[in-house]
């Protein structure tokens, strides 16, 4: 699997989803820009295709810094209760600010993903049986465990209906001015890029880390602390996305490694593809109504992870 | 030359090392041996800063290790532990490359590259540079570690049983290179060894350690002597002498 590849494939797709839709557009329409198709492209298709890109790229990243730092091939967001921190942080902002702008609610989001996931750390150092299965179990109750909470306390205030939009992810209320959150991700990545290698040495654990002269607590922190960040607005604008965090690391692992800075970009990569290919199908399928990429996304993600834990029954 | 001085390290009020103070001589091999939890290994993670000594201090050529930067105590001093099965994908060549981390924080120079070539070629592992760590037999694996090790370039090499599950012939190789480190390349090699007798034939000095104490130190002539062996295992221990070679034969006394 060639970076240069999975570049061409893309922007196929890519060029794909600007003129997959509901109102038919072409690329000549284009041409004028004052035509409601112009205006449909600018407003919706452009910042919908930006989306996807970036939270497939950042749900991916955030999910392979997490399987390398807990060094278990099976912990992601969707795994580790960050998501689900995450939407408690959310519910948590809005019952606190009674109409709490993005930022507001981005930084408490933020908040409760980075303490869920830290939260998630500590019982995994204080587990003694490490077996890579057994850990993304405790993780899911722990996710259940804050979820239900979220429940309870969104049953209590009444806003069920409301915290179920952050549940599904969903990127078809993506237009101009919604989703501008997602552009953190970006420079997130670019650290994430910067700091892979330390992620490698780190994600072979404290001893090994130390022996090489690295902050191994340090760096923990910053990679929990980016994945936190990821999660928090990919959460906000679109929506959970389950499972993408854990099948394409995994999948790219396979092929190449665990090598950061050689796999992350792949990563990156991957995750922009697998989310671009499941937003498509979830738009064509039952056209002109659509699919939310959440489902699409667990259906298909769910498919791939049984294959992974199929074949890794096979090596054992 | 390391200088423990009386080192400590109690787990709640339970000794696990006691008041050992002990020279690592230079350019030789030093082995520790002794019991199960006479404490070599809390031992030598202090001595290695992967544990911190709860009294007593720890000098590598009379610098105190705890004042010195993380990096530049990983330019002197590497330690390999025996849980190195770690299921990361590597390739060989990637992990030895990680050797070269206090120096350059993972982006290789030119000069990085040609040590890492250098330990590969040492190691005998220019060939199957690009495998996967997780592909590869025990032996390959401890081989991997130390080609990394070397690649760190330090002057004091550590090692916590690194005969572990190795089978015979593995584990006389990794002994082998072991003493070339030290004859060849000059290094210090201290190494915590459970088969009396690979201590025996490969070491140049021998501290044994019962009970968080040091009960002998001294040349490995001395120590491999029946009444010191049965003062330390408690057991009694006859030596024969074949081929050079002290051999304790103390599998049916």
């Amino acid at each position: 699997m060639k970076k240069r590849y999975l570049l061409v494939v893309l922007l196929i797709l890519s060029g794909v989803s600007l003129f997959v839709g509901v109102s038919s557009l072409s690329p000549l329409d284009l041409l004028d820009f004052q035509s409601e198709e112009t205006q449909i492209f600018l407003i919706s298709r452009m910042p919908r295709l930006v989306a996807i890109l970036l939270a497939g790229a950042g749900m991916s990243i955030a999910g392979l810094i997490m399987q390398q730092l807990s060094r278990n091939k099976f912990v992601s967001p969707t795994t580790a209760g960050t998501l689900d921190a995450t939407r408690l942080g959310i519910l948590v902002a809005m019952l606190l600010f009674a109409n709490a702008s993005m930022l507001e609610k981005m930084a408490v989001a933020f908040l409760f993903a980075l303490g869920g996931t830290f939260l998630f750390m500590q019982i995994l150092d204080r587990i003694k049986f490490k077996d890579a299965i057994f850990i993304p179990l405790v993780g899911l109750m722990f996710g259940n465990i804050l979820s239900s909470v979220t429940t309870f306390f969104a049953y209590r205030a009444d806003v069920i209906q409301n915290m179920s939009a952050w549940l599904q992810g969903d990127f078809s209320m993506i237009m101009k001015g919604r989703y501008e959150l997602l552009y953190i991700s970006i420079p997130i990545l670019i650290i994430a890029y910067l700091y892979a290698n330390r992620f490698t040495v780190a994600g072979m654990g404290e001893d090994f880390s130390k022996n090489l002269g690295l902050g191994y607590r340090r760096v923990v922190n910053i990679g929990l602390g980016l994945v936190a960040l990821i999660t928090a607005t990919v959460v906000l604008t679109v929506g959970v996305i389950p499972f993408l965090g854990l099948i394409i690391p995994n999948i790219i692992s396979i092929f190449k490694g665990d090598h950061l800075q050689k796999t992350l970009p792949h990563t990156a990569l991957a995750g922009a593809i697998f989310l671009l290919v499941c937003d498509i199908l979830g738009r064509v399928i039952i056209y002109p109504y659509e699919i939310s990429i959440s489902l699409m996304v667990g259906v298909i993600g769910s498919g791939i992870f049984l294959i992974l834990l199929f074949r890794r029954k096979a090596y054992a | 030359m390391i200088q423990v001085r009386s080192l400590s390290k109690f787990y709640g009020k339970k000794p696990v090392v006691e008041e050992v103070s002990v020279d690592i001589q230079p350019g030789k091999i030093t082995s520790f041996i002794g019991p199960n939890g006479a404490g070599k290994s809390t031992l030598l993670s202090m001595v290695s800063r992967l544990l911190d000594a709860d009294t007593g201090e720890v000098l590598v050529d009379n610098a105190d290790v705890r004042r010195m930067k993380s990096q530049e105590f990983a330019k002197r001093v590497s330690i390999l532990k025996q849980s190195n099965h770690m299921n990361v994908r590597l390739t060989i060549r990637e992990l030895v490359s990680f050797g070269r981390f206090p120096y350059s924080k993972g982006r290789l120079t030119e000069e990085d590259e040609r040590i890492v070539e250098q330990s590969l070629e040492y190691m005998h592992l220019t060939e199957m540079e690009d495998s996967f760590l997780d592909e590869l037999s025990g032996g390959q694996r401890q081989r991997a570690f130390i080609a990394m090790v070397i690649a760190q370039d330090t002057d004091y090499i550590l090692l916590d049983e690194p005969l572990n599950n190795l089978d015979m012939k593995h584990s006389v190789q990794i002994m082998k290179i072991l003493r070339r480190l030290v004859d060849e390349l000059g290094k210090t090699v201290v190494i915590v060894l459970h088969d009396i007798n690979f201590a025996s034939v490969y070491s140049d000095r021998i501290v044994a350690m019962k009970d968080g104490k040091v009960v002998k130190d001294g040349p490995t002539e001395e120590i491999i002597q029946s009444e010191a062996l049965s003062e330390i295992y408690d057991m009694d221990i006859p030596i024969r002498e074949m081929d050079n070679c002290r051999i304790c034969v103390y599998f049916n006394s």
